[in-house]
């Protein structure tokens, strides 16, 4: 099986793929669907709530796309605006004050890029999650789902873990943006996704997540089943774990800390257990 | 001679009182550059003394060492975390010639120059971003070294002056660029719990990953005149929604209307104002 890192680009944006509502529907059953950020309007591109997890209740916030035509429109294809981030944080304070643990869905190719995005703070918008996720009191997990699109996904992703799909891609900028600013054209994008090493296996392989979660060889249901169980057993860990705001900024504050060597560019992906 | 070649003479030689200002003046040779406001030609030792300010009012960029000289109490700045500098992680095509030749023309190791110095007697430590190094561009070391000054401040409980400027994260250190931005933030975020000041000058461009984290977080956020500040750029959001935009959009200004700065500043204002922001949020020292 030959893969090169544009053909994983194209898999996580695939439109057969499950969303962010998808696997909330198969994980919590029950989730209530929590709207607004209280600043100034609703974000269809962030799905937040709560539900349980085998009993236990867990705010959700998820990044979705949409999957017909006219849905993706309204979700505007996964590009959240500022109130979506503040949407989320607003949740996510509001799952550390009832000691609720918190679980992100990240799938965007990036924060939205539009005038009134612009108005209303799309910087300072991620910036303030990138802050405040730092310091909150409650256990996150992130799962990187489909795309990991720049600040828009990392500003769902200041976890105590974060996991990626198999399939899943997480990158600085999207190979087609990088191929036009540093080469003048877009079309070279195949060529830039390999330089920018935004594989999950990359992710990996470079200590920026814990787990890579196979795809392949698993149903649907076996996949869901098992995100589901190594969540549940994840967050339980989390929540007996002490200093936990400590450990997180230690697992981010390491990050180019040291002169880093670049792993070995062919890196088979089944090596890499969860 | 290129402007930039010219502007570090003129800082080893004028400062230096290598060459009086007349002399440098009376220099016909000497390059000029014009304004993109009032179309005047200046010559650039005019533009030196001046802070890199038309008579017209309009801001140029100017050079971080340029910058602490303006900013900082004479003699006070001492540079740290200078060593801190970028491998090439990624063995992305072309990196590692990029950084010796930004290197060697811009005259610094990387697009950040940290420190300890003093403002109006006030000690603070202070990060100042470079436009001639790759636009300021964020990746591990610029990442590394804004990181550590925040936590050398929180340890001696001093407040942080940041002068952003920079074109976002740098893509050649892909995800570990965009992972600096978390990074930032958590040592921002922690210098803040501690209950220190923190005061950002956002000066002409602040854009993208560098706008979504520390540019964004200070205590006081003060813009220079019509600077760029956005996160995604302009022609993307052209782009992307087919609409023209104002010639107003993503300026300091713009900004200020939208809530997103305490006020716009022009340099001949800065240290005044800083130095007095600072004193208000000086320590009191405990009994």
């Amino acid at each position: 099986m030959s893969n090169t890192a544009f053909d994983i680009v194209q898999k996580a944006r695939s439109n057969g793929r499950q969303t962010g509502l998808d696997y909330i529907h198969a994980l919590l059953p029950d989730f209530v669907e929590l709207h607004g950020d209280r600043r100034y309007g609703d974000d269809a591109a962030i799905v937040g709530g709560i539900g349980t997890l085998d009993g236990m209740p867990v705010t959700v916030i998820a990044i979705e796309k949409g999957h017909a035509a006219k849905e993706r429109a309204m979700r505007n294809f996964g590009s959240p605006h500022p109130e979506g981030y503040r949407k989320a944080l607003r949740l996510m304070k509001q799952a550390e004050k009832f000691h609720r643990p918190v679980v992100c869905l990240v799938d965007t190719s990036g924060a939205y890029c539009g005038i009134g995005a612009e108005e209303r703070g799309q910087g300072q918008a991620i910036a303030e999650n990138l802050m405040e996720m730092m310091a909150l009191n409650t256990p996150i997990v992130s799962i990187v789902i489909g795309e990991g699109g720049s600040g828009g996904a990392l500003a769902l992703a200041v976890a105590d873990r974060v996991w990626m799909l198999q399939s899943a891609i997480y990158s600085v900028i999207s190979p087609e943006g990088c191929a036009s600013i540093l080469w003048k054209n877009a079309k070279l994008a195949a060529e830039a996704a390999s330089c920018l090493r935004l594989t999950a296996a990359d992710a990996y392989g470079f200590g920026i997540i814990e787990e890579v979660i196979q795809e392949d060889g698993r149903t649907t249901e076996e996949l869901n089943a098992f995100i589901k169980q190594r969540l549940r057993d994840t967050l339980q860990e989390l929540k007996t774990e002490s200093e936990l705001t400590e450990k997180r900024y230690a697992r981010f504050r390491k990050i180019g800390a040291a002169p880093l060597a670049a792993p070995a560019l062919t890196q088979p992906q089944e090596e890499i257990n969860e | 001679m290129s402007f930039l070649t010219f502007s570090l003479r003129d800082k080893n030689e004028l400062e230096k009182g290598g060459r009086s200002r007349l002399a440098a003046m009376a220099d016909e040779n000497e390059p000029s550059k014009e304004c993109p406001n009032c179309h005047q030609s200046i010559p650039l030792s005019e533009l030196w003394y001046n802070n890199s300010v038309c008579s017209c009012g309009h801001h140029f960029r100017m050079k971080a060492r340029q910058r602490l000289k303006m900013l900082c109490d004479a003699g006070s700045f001492q540079e740290y975390f200078g060593d801190v500098t970028s491998s090439d992680p990624l063995s992305f095509p072309g990196y590692p010639e990029k950084l010796s030749t930004t290197q060697s023309a811009s005259r610094e190791t990387e697009a950040v120059v940290c420190g300890r110095a003093a403002i109006g007697g006030q000690p603070c430590w202070l990060f100042v971003m470079e436009p001639y190094f790759m636009m300021g561009s964020m990746g591990t070391a610029v990442g590394e070294r804004i990181t550590r000054t925040f936590e050398a401040a929180t340890a001696e409980r001093l407040p942080v002056v940041g002068c952003t400027l920079s074109g976002g994260a740098r893509m050649q250190e892909g995800l570990l660029s965009l992972m600096q931005m978390a990074k930032t933030c958590g040592a921002l975020k922690k210098h803040s719990d501690a209950g220190l000041f923190y005061l950002t000058v956002l000066t002409d461009p602040t854009t993208g990953g560098v706008t979504a984290s520390f540019a964004m977080g200070g205590d006081v956020i003060l813009a220079e005149p019509e600077a760029t500040v956005g996160f995604a750029g302009a022609r993307v959001i052209e782009q992307t929604t087919h609409k023209a935009l104002p010639k107003t959009f993503q300026r300091s200004e713009f900004l200020l209307e939208h809530g997103f700065v305490d006020a716009i500043v022009p340099r001949s204002e800065q240290r005044e104002l800083i130095a007095k922001l600072l004193l208000w949020h000086r320590e009191e020292p405990h009994e």
